[in-house]
């Protein structure tokens, strides 16, 4: 090698430090900082609440079961996110959807309810991602306007009324049932994760959506066509609140406004805590799940200790902001 | 004589085009931009493209990149017709581009970034990540630089992001690369290694188009020069037969040769009427007990590598990071300094390095950009008076000459020059006493350079005490009346100008020698 930059540059510690890290010496833990947090929760649960019967099979497989439908709204929004935009209508998505399943599953039947409910996230994901993409208004507004449209138009519809399925095989195989042995809510949790997980790490989708995120004209300089890209994240985010509110629909055997309501909060709480960066350019949906499930189990540990509503909020909004407060990078 | 036979008759023989560009003309809203230009670049050749701020450099150059289409010409790359619609088409090309504002995802590793877009895929559409690094190594090793493919751009310097942009590019074929002030940002033997590279790139067949404003590094490495005034072509010369001050001359349109050169200016008793002493000043890692004192009327330049303490001194002068031990004097008053509100109300401004990011706000308007830190000053009651404010402003776009239309424009809108003037402008609305300058011209073309060092020299004959940091020796030595030499965190050397014959013994000074 005639010439490098590489030793010469090796005054400048900034420069030099890549070359020299190795595997474990310098691991960013701060981007691990879910899974640590993760792990001292749950003991710290498991050794104070374990006669409260906190590490029972039951209550263990309620932890997941509360964060499937959160951790499966936040894989979307793990995408949204990673390309540094937001989506705040996911949660009246995923009610509007649940609504619009119910009457159409009672009305015609199953596929019906289906397509109906993949509708609303398709028609409400294309709103968005062309207000965003076309019209380049800042998703935080259109997606602000979006949250009250849904929720309103799925309040007008039902006039307030809860929509009950009597369609056994949409409860079953939409949350309500088991798959063999494991709850069927579980498995949708899994799919969700496993797809999203490949999709935003070794698709050259998800590298692009990160790409964008990271640096939107550098994007757009290699080639990425980023308009289509922020459309994208938008509809991949309402299509999958909306399979979130079927599976609302499913596993309460009814179709409500009210469901979902406020989950776009908490899934917003589960990438951040995951490890995402809110100002885009890197995600992770591993991290996303981790960052569900903590808040589940958060809630459980809470209500085991006997701790009422509003003590558990208190808890729940400070354990978030300590855990950001270390997740954040200097 | 046509204007493309006497470019063809500056042309070594027996080499072939690689990109000829001719009879290119652009208009912008009606505004002509380039008027019949023709520009060509042969195999395995560096050629030179200057020019002051608004010449149409970047305009031309963004038609070749295909970002920009064009209203009339045509472009050939070896020799055959092609329309560069979008950047995939340049691309396709083979044109690529080593930004001046690097374009990396910061986030991506190396070898996501230079994959970026035509990442390796298996069967099943999966990215193969490992393939990626594989061939980002052997681009590195084509270059002969040694770059970790598996590190994060976010976590190197900015030389690692130069060599990723060109390695990037060269991953997709590309046999013409433009370089647009490559060297902004690099320290001395940074660059040096990037004209090796550039030597090893060129002998291979690749041409380089190279932006740059500095003359010494145009001299080192083109072969070609091709100057650009109101949008035309001046004039096509191989180095060798045009003199620095033709090239000067020919950017600028008018001699300002002697802007350059140190003025002699009355005698200063610097030492005796002292307004800003140092004793001792220590601060964080970087700064190590600096002493030293800049007095009524005189201009203090400080030099020192990357790294030897010069911004960290700045920083603590205006109070951003705080003094560890020593002290500040200003006209004999020991500063105590919690921020930049301190070091405003004491009489210190400070003109940062990166003006974009810390000195303007650029979607702010040039106005409320030159009146923002006199606000104190445009109360009325607890409101503020904008009439007050708009007379101000039109004052300093005045006196230090803003080419700007409208005050309520953007400055975002404005040249990279009149960028800078806004800041300095912006600041010296506050009439400090002490004036503090971290590379005051860098990336501004020469025209604007030699109004900027004008300006500077006619602060200080107003008796304002100014202290020049900068990497550019022939600025330090065109303005200062001292040279103070930093190295590593402590005062090395202090010269007075009378001292220092030429650029070469200042050099020494700083490298320690």
């Amino acid at each position: 090698m005639s010439t490098t930059m590489g030793p010469d540059a090796s005054t400048d510690a900034s420069a030099a430090a890549p070359a020299s890290r190795s595997p474990l010496g310098r691991v960013d833990w701060r981007r691990y900082i879910i899974y640590i947090g993760f792990v001292v929760v749950f003991v710290a649960f498991a050794v104070t609440l374990g006669d409260q019967g906190f590490l029972s099979t039951n209550n263990l497989l309620n932890i997941f079961r509360q964060a499937a439908t959160i951790s499966i709204i936040a894989v979307g929004v793990t995408f949204v996110i990673s390309c540094a935009e937001i989506d705040l209508s996911v949660g009246s998505v995923a009610g509007l959807s649940s609504v619009c399943t119910a009457m159409a599953v009672s009305q015609w039947g199953v596929l019906a309810g289906v397509a109906a409910g993949l509708g609303v996230g398709l028609v409400v994901g294309s709103i968005n991602g062309s207000l965003v993409s076309l019209l380049n208004i800042p998703s935080f507004l259109v997606t602000l306007g979006m949250l009250g449209i849904a929720v309103g138009v799925a309040q007008w519809i039902t006039d307030s009324a809860p929509q009950p399925i009597r369609n056994d095989t949409y409860n079953l195989v939409f949350g309500g049932g088991n798959f063999g042995p494991v709850p069927g809510l579980l498995v949708w949790m899994g799919l969700f994760v496993a797809v999203g997980a490949v999709v935003l790490a070794k698709t050259r989708f998800g590298r692009q959506v990160l790409a964008t995120g990271g640096n939107r004209v550098a994007a757009e300089f290699s080639g990425v066509r980023t308009r289509r890209i922020k459309f994208q994240v938008m509809l991949v985010s309402a299509v999958v609140a909306s399979v979130a509110g079927m599976l609302y629909a499913g596993r309460l055997e009814s179709g409500r406004f009210q469901w979902g309501s406020g989950d776009e909060l908490s899934a917003i709480a589960a990438v951040i805590l995951g490890g995402t960066s809110l100002f885009g350019g890197y995600g992770t949906v591993v991290g996303t799940l981790f960052g569900s499930l903590l808040i589940s189990l958060i809630n459980n540990g809470l209500i085991l200790a006997g701790l009422d509503t509003s003590q558990q909020q208190v808890v729940r909004g400070a354990i978030i902001i300590l855990a950001v407060a270390l997740a954040r990078r200097k | 004589m046509s204007q493309s036979e006497e470019s063809v008759a500056s042309r070594p023989e027996g080499r072939d085009a690689a990109v000829r560009m001719r009879r290119i003309t652009k208009s912008f809203d009606g505004v002509r931009v380039l008027t019949d230009v023709d520009f060509e670049v042969l195999h395995g050749e560096v050629h030179a493209l200057a020019g002051g701020n608004g010449a149409g450099k970047s305009t031309l150059m963004k038609i070749l990149q295909g970002v920009y289409s064009l209203d009339a010409g045509e472009i050939e790359i070896d020799g055959r017709p092609v329309q560069l619609g979008s950047i995939q088409d340049a691309r396709a090309a083979g044109i690529g581009m080593v930004f001046q504002e690097f374009s990396l995802v910061p986030t991506l590793t190396v070898a996501q970034n230079i994959s970026l877009g035509v990442e390796p895929l298996s069967r099943g559409g999966l990215i193969r990540d490992r393939e990626a690094v594989r061939r980002a190594r052997e681009v590195f090793a084509e270059m002969e630089v040694e770059v970790d493919p598996r590190a994060k751009v976010g976590d190197l310097g900015t030389a690692y992001w130069q060599l990723t942009e060109i390695a990037k590019a060269l991953s997709q074929d590309a046999r013409v690369l433009i370089m647009d002030e490559p060297t902004a940002s690099l320290a001395k033997h940074e660059a040096d290694a990037l004209f090796e590279l550039v030597g090893r790139l060129t002998r291979r067949g690749i041409s380089v188009i190279y932006i740059s404003h500095r003359m010494d590094e145009v001299y080192r490495i083109a072969d070609r020069i091709t100057i650009l005034r109101d949008g035309r072509r001046l004039l096509t010369e191989a180095l060798a037969d045009v003199t620095p001050a033709q090239i000067v001359e020919g950017i600028v349109g008018k001699e300002i040769e002697g802007q350059m050169s140190y003025q002699q200016r009355p005698a200063r008793d610097g030492a005796a009427e002292p307004v800003l002493e140092l004793q001792d000043v220590t601060a964080g890692p970087r700064v190590r007990g600096v002493s030293f004192s800049v007095g009524r009327g005189e201009i203090v330049g400080l030099a020192g590598l990357m790294g030897s303490g010069r911004t960290e001194l700045a920083r603590v002068l205006f109070g951003i990071d705080p003094l560890g031990s020593g002290s500040i004097r200003l006209r004999g008053q020991e500063l105590r300094l919690s921020g930049p509100q301190d070091a405003m109300a004491a009489g210190i401004a400070l003109i940062p390095e990166d003006r974009r990011a810390q000195g303007l706000v650029l979607e702010h308007s040039v106005r409320e950009n030159l009146t923002l830190p006199l606000l104190g000053r445009m109360r009325r009651g607890p409101l503020l008076d904008d009439r007050k404010g708009r007379s101000l402003a039109r004052d300093l776009i005045e006196r230090f000459s803003i080419k700007v239309a409208d005050p309520d424009r953007p400055v975002r809108r404005l040249s990279g020059g009149n960028q800078q003037k806004v800041v300095i402008a912006k600041w010296l609305g506050t009439e400090p006493a002490v004036l503090v300058m971290d590379e005051p011209t860098a990336g501004v073309d020469i025209g604007t350079k030699s109004e900027i060092l004008a300006t500077i020299r006619s602060l200080a004959d107003e008796g304002m005490a100014v202290l020049v940091i900068s990497s550019e020796y022939p600025e330090l030595l065109a303005v200062s009346d001292r040279v103070v030499v930093l190295r590593e965190g402590a005062v090395h050397r202090q010269l007075d100008r009378a001292d220092i014959p030429d650029e070469n013994h200042l050099q020494l000074a700083v490298q320690g020698a």
